[in-house]
């Protein structure tokens, strides 16, 4: 009997094509074994496909609403991309966006009765900081404390949650709101201003740009994201180089809180108009995968976040037209990121192929 | 006064039913990261539990099945783990969360038409002694069989690691895995086994809250217990004991938090709910400020991936 003989050496040269290949392979192994899937559960895969993902985008509501659910996504994402770069794992992104819709909201209800161009700045600003010092207690119990920056911002997932619970349920709710958990509307001069009449698109897509343009200049053109790459690949030599260690892991904290800030306040202002409980789908922990998917890279999160968001209108259709749950997008997502992880092998290892060979067994 | 504690003993009781998810997937995720494996899927691969278990309970109407089975399908989930990080060499964070995610969503598919169904009886040991013995009665009898399984694996997982020889190999293998290899162990089979081993308990884990605890199937009804079992092996500072300890503690939080309510206290309800996770955090940083107490119990090699030459 004959056998292939192969070998699985290590590469030292890391190959780019193949490096932003492997997301689009990844994809369509996504949608292979979401087909098997469907098959499973007694559907036609390919008609189930296709409620999945062509359905949801097939006029301009839907083009619209992939572009407002990508809008916090890419934002977050962005963020994000900070600390992975610098091996910091801030995984309390969801924390971080509720905190900042906390505070902008507050800010909001604040200004219930003014009109005037400056409260819109006002809300965003402070929906930005208030995800950006909630992205620091992690940071700053790691960096002096020495505690587990995962397990610190994972746990203030959870509090920002029932912070936010609290407060609709009691003292922010609506007094006019027959006790339903939720605050007023927000006046007019607290909205985000919508981009088409008729649609949800709203100019919260122009923060998210303008932040992809701002990490991309801090990342590839000044000293700061230089350090936070060798950080990334290299902490002896981060060390070695006299680094400031304890500020960049700070520093990349607040820039990730501040994005996920930005995106539950964009979210508030924007599409929700108002706080209640379920201010968002679990965007913070969704962004996790749109930043691995994206490569970390500025252009290729704003790629991964419309396809990641496509799943979430992917779920909502499926939803009405297949009845499976809401959270078969997650099964979706969490697939994206198998795949993706898994097909990293071929950019690390090289398979060479060595010839047939006698089996002597 | 006889009522009173009578009471506290039903409380205890209670609280020690609260805990047992956590010890289970706890004392399973210990051993996991005792061989040098992270593993943040506890959360999915107890919600898969859940649903399998409960699944299972429906379909055959056997308990002894349901509980095999949702031990099976964590095995399953963590195999998927196991495969991606072991043999591929991916990011344990990255993976495991992955895990996480697909495993929530996986569970309100397949959940999907057992939403509303109710429950079977779970058998309950020693009902009489419950009901003849005042105070020591709740707290030592009227449970489920896994709950007992479960208050004694810390102490087994205690000795398995301190006292025989797989143990030490485990614990080799995480605190070194050159060397380990370099003595002829398999790291990766040890690091295989012990994902698995991780897996079935989440799973089992997941069948407790589903079949016996509360005995019907609600979508995402593992509610984060898989996160904070994660945060306990931290807490106790990778020691077994210690995590039936923890996980106590977290217990009695939850069981006191629903009698506060009950009573009336004005406590903000969201406040009590938090408590549990701000304890979390509050520990973690008290055990992780002293930076020796903490290297000399973790896992050296915690997280990092082992990749040999062929």
């Amino acid at each position: 009997m004959e056998v292939q003989l192969i070998k699985i050496e290590k590469r030292n040269d890391l190959s780019r094509s193949i490096y932003f290949l492997t997301p689009v392979l990844a994809i369509f192994l996504t949608l292979f074994g979401g087909g098997i899937i469907f098959y499973i559960l007694g559907f036609n895969p390919i008609e189930a496909l296709k409620f999945f993902f062509i359905t949801p985008i097939s006029d301009l509501y839907g083009l619209s609403e992939l572009l407002v659910k990508a809008t916090p996504l890419c934002l977050i994402a962005i963020g994000l991309s900070f600390c992975f770069k610098s091996n910091n794992w801030n995984i309390g992104a969801e924390g971080q966006l509720i905190f900042g819709g906390i505070v902008g909201g507050g800010v909001a209800l604040l200004f219930y009765n003014h009109d005037g161009f400056y409260v819109l700045p006002i809300i965003i600003l402070s929906g930005a900081i208030g995800g950006m010092l909630f992205a620091m207690i992690p940071a700053i119990l790691k960096t002096y404390f020495n505690t587990n920056e995962i397990l610190v911002s994972l746990m203030l997932v959870y509090v920002a949650k029932l912070l936010l619970d609290y407060l609709v349920v009691g003292p922010w709710s609506n007094p006019e709101g027959f006790n339903f958990p939720e605050t007023r509307q927000f006046s007019e001069s607290a909205r985000m201003p919508i981009l088409f009449g008729g649609l949800r698109i709203h100019a919260g897509i122009f923060i998210t740009l303008i932040t992809v343009f701002l990490s991309w200049l801090i990342l590839y053109k000044t000293y700061l994201g230089f350090q936070i790459k060798v950080s990334g690949l290299s902490l002896k030599t981060a060390k070695y180089a006299g680094y400031k260690g304890k500020t960049m892991i700070i520093i990349v904290f607040m820039i990730s809180g501040a994005c996920a800030g930005l995106a539950g306040v964009g979210e508030i202002t924007g599409p929700i108009g108002q706080l209640h409980r379920n201010i968002s789908p679990d965007y913070g922990f969704t962004a996790i995968i749109v930043a691995f998917l994206g490569r970390l890279n500025p252009v290729g999160i704003i790629f991964a976040s419309l396809i990641v968001a496509l799943t979430y209108l992917g779920a909502e259709t499926a939803q009405i037209f297949l009845q499976v749950p809401k959270y078969t997008g997650q099964v979706f997502q969490g697939m994206i990121l198998f795949f993706l992880l898994g097909s990293d092998y071929l950019l690390f290892f090289k398979i060479k192929f060595l010839g047939l060979k006698k089996n002597e067994f | 006064m006889s009522f009173d504690l009578n009471f506290i003993g039903i409380l205890i009781g209670a609280i020690m039913a609260s805990s047992v998810p956590l010890i289970l997937a706890a004392s399973g995720e210990l051993i996991t990261e005792r061989s040098g494996v992270l593993n943040l899927g506890v959360e999915g691969m107890m919600i898969i539990g859940a649903i399998s278990g409960f699944a299972l309970m429906v379909v055959t109407d056997n308990l002894f099945f349901a509980v095999i089975g949702s031990m099976v399908s964590g095995l399953i989930l963590s195999l998927i783990f196991g495969l991606l990080t072991q043999s591929l060499l991916t990011n344990h964070v990255a993976t495991g969360l992955a895990l996480t995610i697909f495993g929530i969503g996986m569970s309100a598919m397949i959940g999907k038409n057992f939403v509303g169904i109710p429950g079977k009886e779970f058998p309950l040991l020693f009902l009489n002694l419950k009901e003849s013995i005042p105070f020591l009665g709740p707290i030592f009898f009227g449970h489920s069989i896994i709950l007992y399984f479960a208050f004694g694996l810390p102490f087994l997982t205690n000795y398995f690691l301190k006292k025989t020889k797989t143990g030490l190999i485990i614990r080799a293998v995480g605190d070194s895995p050159t060397s380990a290899s370099n003595q002829g162990i398999n790291v990766t089979l040890v690091r295989y086994s012990c994902i698995l081993y991780g897996g079935a308990m989440c799973g089992l884990a997941g069948a407790y809250l589903s079949l016996i605890y509360t005995p019907q199937w609600i979508e995402n009804m593992t509610g984060g217990r898989g996160w904070i079992a994660l945060a306990l092996v931290v807490f106790a500072t990778w020691s077994p004991i210690k995590v039936l300890i923890g996980a106590l503690i977290f217990g009695g939080i939850t069981i006191l938090q629903l009698h506060m309510q009950a009573v009336g206290l004005r406590i903000p309800v969201q406040l009590l709910s938090a408590l549990p996770y701000i304890m979390t955090i509050i520990v973690l940083v008290v055990i992780s400020r002293d930076s020796r107490k903490i290297k000399l119990n973790t896992p050296t090699s915690l997280g990092q991936i082992f990749y040999k030459e062929k």
